[in-house]
């Protein structure tokens, strides 16, 4: 995976919130850009610390391998799966129009 | 909308094709990838769901070992190298299929990478082909849920809100990718079409999953690009979506080189994008541009501990593969002592199984072969189903064939009963007695057949009186016809010879 960068732009930020789908106000953005280039720099420095001979950590635990047996539990009944949906029609999630495409 | 589309001729003289073929297989566990639910094909909906797969805030995901198992078994048997240690990564998009809004799925550190597979590749009026296609990665991931779209059109665009199953989102999924396979020329729609039904023949030999390409437990994306022919390069790639059958994959490819060619000959460029196969019009239609919306931001799954598979383990499970299937194929033709082209036709028609099995019921090798391409796969093609799923199975077919043995029915009257075992009317044995198909040898029944055919036939009968016994043909003919096909052959021959000699 990619190296954070050092500091982020506005505009990368705005493409970042667009991806998130976090509606930004120029003025937001004017205001969170260099916030978030501060912390950046902050983490950053903790890479300068770290040498080659530390690995990143994604995991804090040093834990492999957690299976489980494949082995059916019982699932929630569909009242309960859509009882907090918004909407439900035919057993099924109701969801606005999708623009776009399925993955 | 009309494409325009090169020849296919022309194609090849100008342009040089790269494929490139990523598989999805839906594996056969009997839970889902990180939770318990069921995975059961047909379930009503949103039965098979919990707060893990439906993403609700707190849920845990927790690996299933067998999914892993089945994984590493798909990347040995693909020659792959497997991960001593790897890691799950989210890939982030919004999209009501997946409602945690990211698919939990493997980035860079894929378990099983660099491997290959021997396609055999069938060469009109020629020997088999041997191609090489190699793997770039298999990776574990998650199946979506399925949405339905409503509205006046019923397709995406036009839809005035979606509804949505769960059922199926978070079954676990291997995705198997192949790196740019390049100098198949001529050959790149059939080799596209032999990877990836070999590479079925694989997933159903491992057990691992049911493989049904029309129940979606195997699905196909075609990459294809062209670039100018003997330059080396590698153009602009075009991802074609909905590709549900064998047949499809050839088709697909070869329209995307028509398409592509054309394009590039009017020196427009081509447009990197997803192209979606519609099976009825045999033609693909953009759908959407890749774009910086396909920006994922993967980062590493926290929630999952790194898998670390030790060697013995690997290795355990090696010991697990399958007989490689270009080798048993190769194994099976000696046996059975198939010609090439019987033995293509046995493994185009997706019969080798079905004819070992058969074989294996009692059936001699030419008989099973006869009766899965000739009678079986026909009705396979005539009803658009699989032939393993016509409800007539190996020892069914074998069954028929005793009763042709033991000189109960003959070959015509095997196909009548054919029609039974389709209608489900019981066993062959029940549907020979239910229709009454069995042949007649008795010599009163059949005696009086013959004498009815001499007297309507008096000058075939003095040429056979007059020594000329190929002219017992006729008479045969006329007996059987009188019998509806059900008389003993030979018999009637000794009758007719008995009589006039």
């Amino acid at each position: 995976m990619p190296e954070s960068p050092r500091s982020i732009t506005r505009d990368e930020v705005a493409h970042l919130a667009d991806l998130a789908r976090i509606d930004l106000s120029d003025a937001e953005l004017d205001h969170l850009a260099p916030q978030l280039s501060v912390i950046l720099e902050s983490v950053a420095a903790i890479q300068g610390v770290a040498g080659d001979d530390i690995p990143p950590t994604s995991h804090p635990l040093p834990l492999s391998n957690v299976f489980r047996a494949d082995e059916v539990v019982p699932s929630l009944t569909a009242e309960e799966a859509l009882s907090g949906a918004p909407e439900a029609e035919q057993q099924r999630f109701s969801v606005p129009r999708i623009l776009g495409d399925e993955q | 909308m009309t494409e325009t589309l090169l020849s296919f001729d022309d194609v090849l003289e100008r342009y040089d094709p790269a494929l490139g073929l990523e598989v999805h297989v839906e594996l056969n566990t009997a839970s889902k990838m990180f939770c318990g639910c069921a995975t059961v094909f047909g379930a009503e909906p949103n039965t098979q769901v919990c707060p893990t797969c439906l993403g609700l805030p707190g849920a845990m995901p927790v690996v299933n070992r067998t999914a892993v198992e089945s994984a590493i078994r798909i990347g040995l048997a693909l020659n792959c190298s497997i991960a001593e240690w790897c890691r799950f990564a989210r890939k982030n998009y919004f999209y009501p299929d997946m409602p945690k809004n990211f698919q939990t799925s493997q980035y860079d550190e894929p378990i099983a990478y660099d491997g290959w597979m021997d396609v055999t590749v069938p060469i009109d009026g020629g020997d088999d082909e041997t191609f090489r296609v190699e793997i770039e990665r298999a990776h574990m991931e998650e199946d979506t849920g399925k949405s339905t779209h409503v509205g006046t059109t019923g397709r995406i665009h036009g839809a005035d809100y979606s509804l949505v199953d769960y059922n199926r989102a978070g079954i676990p999924l291997i995705e198997i990718v192949t790196k740019p396979i390049r100098g198949a020329g001529a050959k790149a729609p059939e080799v596209a079409r032999a990877y990836v039904q070999q590479l079925r023949d694989l997933i159903v030999a491992l057990g691992v999953s049911e493989a049904r390409m029309d129940q979606g437990n195997l699905r196909a994306d075609v990459n294809l690009s062209l670039s100018p022919k003997g330059s080396g390069t590698l153009g602009t790639r075009t991802e074609t979506k909905n590709v549900n059958s064998f047949r499809s994959v050839e088709r697909a490819v070869r329209f995307e080189m028509q398409r592509h060619a054309a394009i590039l000959d009017g020196g427009g460029s081509i447009l990197q994008e997803t192209r979606h196969w519609h099976e009825d019009t045999g033609i693909t239609t953009s759908g959407r541009e890749k774009s910086d919306a396909e920006d994922y931001r993967y980062f590493p799954e926290p929630d999952l501990v790194p898998v670390a598979p030790s060697r013995e383990w690997v290795e355990e499970l090696r010991g697990t593969l399958p007989e490689n299937p270009t080798a048993r194929r190769a194994r099976l033709q000696t046996e059975w002592g198939f010609s090439d082209l019987e033995m293509r036709d046995t493994v185009g028609a997706g019969a080798l199984g079905l004819v070992e099995e058969t074989i294996a019921a009692g059936a001699a090798p030419q008989a099973a072969r006869k009766w899965w391409l000739g009678e079986l796969a026909r009705r396979a093609n005539d009803t658009d189903t699989e032939i393993g799923a016509l409800g007539v199975g190996p020892a069914d077919v074998a069954a028929v064939q005793q009763l042709v043995d033991a000189g109960t029915i003959n070959d015509k009257l095997a196909r009548q009963v054919f029609e039974g075992l389709y209608a489900g009317e019981g066993t062959p044995e029940e549907i020979v007695a239910a229709r009454g198909l069995a042949i007649v040898s008795d010599d009163s029944a059949l005696g009086a057949a013959v004498d009815k055919a001499i007297v309507e036939n008096p000058d075939v009968a003095d040429k056979i009186r007059d020594g000329k016994v190929a002219a017992a043909g006729a008479l045969i003919g006329a007996v059987m016809k009188e019998m509806r096909g059900q008389a003993d052959a030979a018999r009637v021959r000794e009758l007719i010879l008995e009589k006039l000699t």
